[in-house]
C-alpha cells in the first residue's frame, strides 16, 4: 500500500472511535457536587466502582466515556439522596460483585479472610510449644 | 531429618503451581448482566435521528418478543454484526437499537452505509439505559419478551453462529 492510501486506510477507521471521545461528557461526569459534603460521599464511592471499560481502574481514575457516565449516575443519585450502599447495590444488583472494589464478606470471599487468621493461630501455637519446650 | 520439615516447603510449592495455573487460565472479560430474568426498567429515549422512533420500555409491552441492540456508529464491531443483524430481520426478528453516545448525522451515515434493520432507534447519550440494563459494552444485544421481561443477554458482536441461537431465543421468549 502507498503511504497516502495507507494513512487514508488508518485514518478511516480511527475516527469512528475519535468520535465517541468528541461527545460532550456527561453533565456530571467532571463536574463536582455544590454541597461538599455530597461530593466528597461520591468521591468516597466512585474510588470504590470498577470501570467496565477499563476493568483494572477505578471510575474515578479512568478518562473512558463510559467512566464518565458512571461517575455521572453516582453523583445525581447522591445528589438526589440516595445513600452510597443504596448506589452500590444497585450497580452489582447489574454488574455484579465484580463492579465494586470494596471488600465484602460473602459465600465466595470468606476464605480470603479466614485463612490468614488460621495462619496466624497455627504460627502461634508453633512459636508457643517451641518456647515453652526451650524454657 | 523429620519428614515434617518438609511440609512447609510442599504447601509452598503447591500454592505456587495453583497460582501459576491460575494465572495461564483464560481471563473472562465478559460481565454478564445481572437483569437477565428482571423486567426492563422504566426509560424513555428521544429518536437517535429524524425519521425514527424513539424507544421507550413501553415499546416492548406489546406481547411481541423482541432483540435490544446496544450499539453505536463509532463501534466497530457494530458494523462486522449489521450484515446479522439484516439476516435476523429478514428472518421476523423485530429489532429495537439503542444508539448510545452518537450524533443524529453518524447514526444516519451508519445506517446508509450499513442498512437499518431497526424498527426504533433510541438516543442514550449518558449511557443511563445501557447502564441501566447491566450492558457493559457495545455491541450488546437482549432478548425482551412481550411483557417486557429481559430473558437473555448476547455480550459482544453476533456472528453467523449466534443468528440461530438468537432466532431460537426469541421463540423461547414467545
Amino acid at each position: 500500500m502507498t503511504r497516502p492510501a495507507l494513512a487514508a486506510f488508518c485514518l478511516a477507521f480511527a475516527m469512528p472511535l475519535a468520535a465517541q471521545q468528541t461527545m460532550p461528557p456527561a453533565p456530571f461526569a467532571y463536574r463536582q457536587l455544590e454541597d461538599p459534603a455530597q461530593e466528597a460521599a461520591a468521591q468516597e464511592l466512585m474510588e470504590t466502582l470498577r470501570c467496565l471499560k477499563c476493568q483494572s481502574q477505578s471510575i474515578a481514575d479512568s478518562d473512558a466515556p463510559m467512566a464518565g457516565d458512571m461517575r455521572h449516575q453516582v453523583r445525581i443519585r447522591v445528589a438526589a439522596g440516595e445513600s452510597p450502599d443504596e448506589i452500590r447495590s444497585w450497580l452489582i444488583q447489574r454488574y455484579g460483585d465484580y463492579v465494586s472494589y470494596k471488600p465484602a464478606v460473602s459465600a465466595t470471599t470468606w476464605p480470603l479472610f479466614a485463612i490468614p487468621l488460621l495462619l496466624i493461630a497455627v504460627a502461634g501455637a508453633i512459636l508457643l510449644r517451641r518456647f515453652r519446650k526451650r524454657a | 531429618m523429620s519428614w515434617r520439615l518438609w511440609v512447609p516447603l510442599f504447601a509452598f510449592a503447591a500454592f505456587v503451581g495453583l497460582a501459576a495455573y491460575q494465572l495461564t487460565q483464560p481471563k473472562d472479560d465478559f460481565v454478564q448482566s445481572g437483569m437477565v430474568g428482571q423486567p426492563l426498567p422504566y426509560f424513555d429515549l428521544p429518536p437517535a435521528m429524524d425519521g425514527v422512533e424513539g424507544v421507550a420500555s413501553g415499546t416492548f409491552a406489546d406481547g411481541e418478543p423482541r432483540l435490544l441492540n446496544i450499539w453505536a456508529s463509532w463501534c466497530l464491531p457494530c458494523i462486522a454484526e449489521a450484515p446479522q443483524l439484516e439476516s435476523l430481520e429478514q428472518q421476523g426478528a423485530k429489532i429495537v437499537g439503542i444508539a448510545v453516545r452518537d450524533r443524529p448525522e453518524d447514526v444516519a451515515g451508519f445506517l446508509a452505509q450499513h442498512g437499518n434493520p431497526y424498527t426504533h432507534i433510541g438516543r442514550d447519550d449518558l449511557s443511563e439505559v445501557q447502564l441501566a440494563i447491566g450492558s457493559s459494552g457495545v455491541p450488546e444485544t437482549f432478548v425482551i419478551d412481550g411483557q417486557g421481561v429481559i430473558r437473555y443477554q448476547h455480550i459482544g458482536d453476533i456472528r453467523a453462529r449466534d443468528v440461530p441461537i438468537l432466532l431460537d431465543e426469541l421463540e423461547k421468549a414467545r
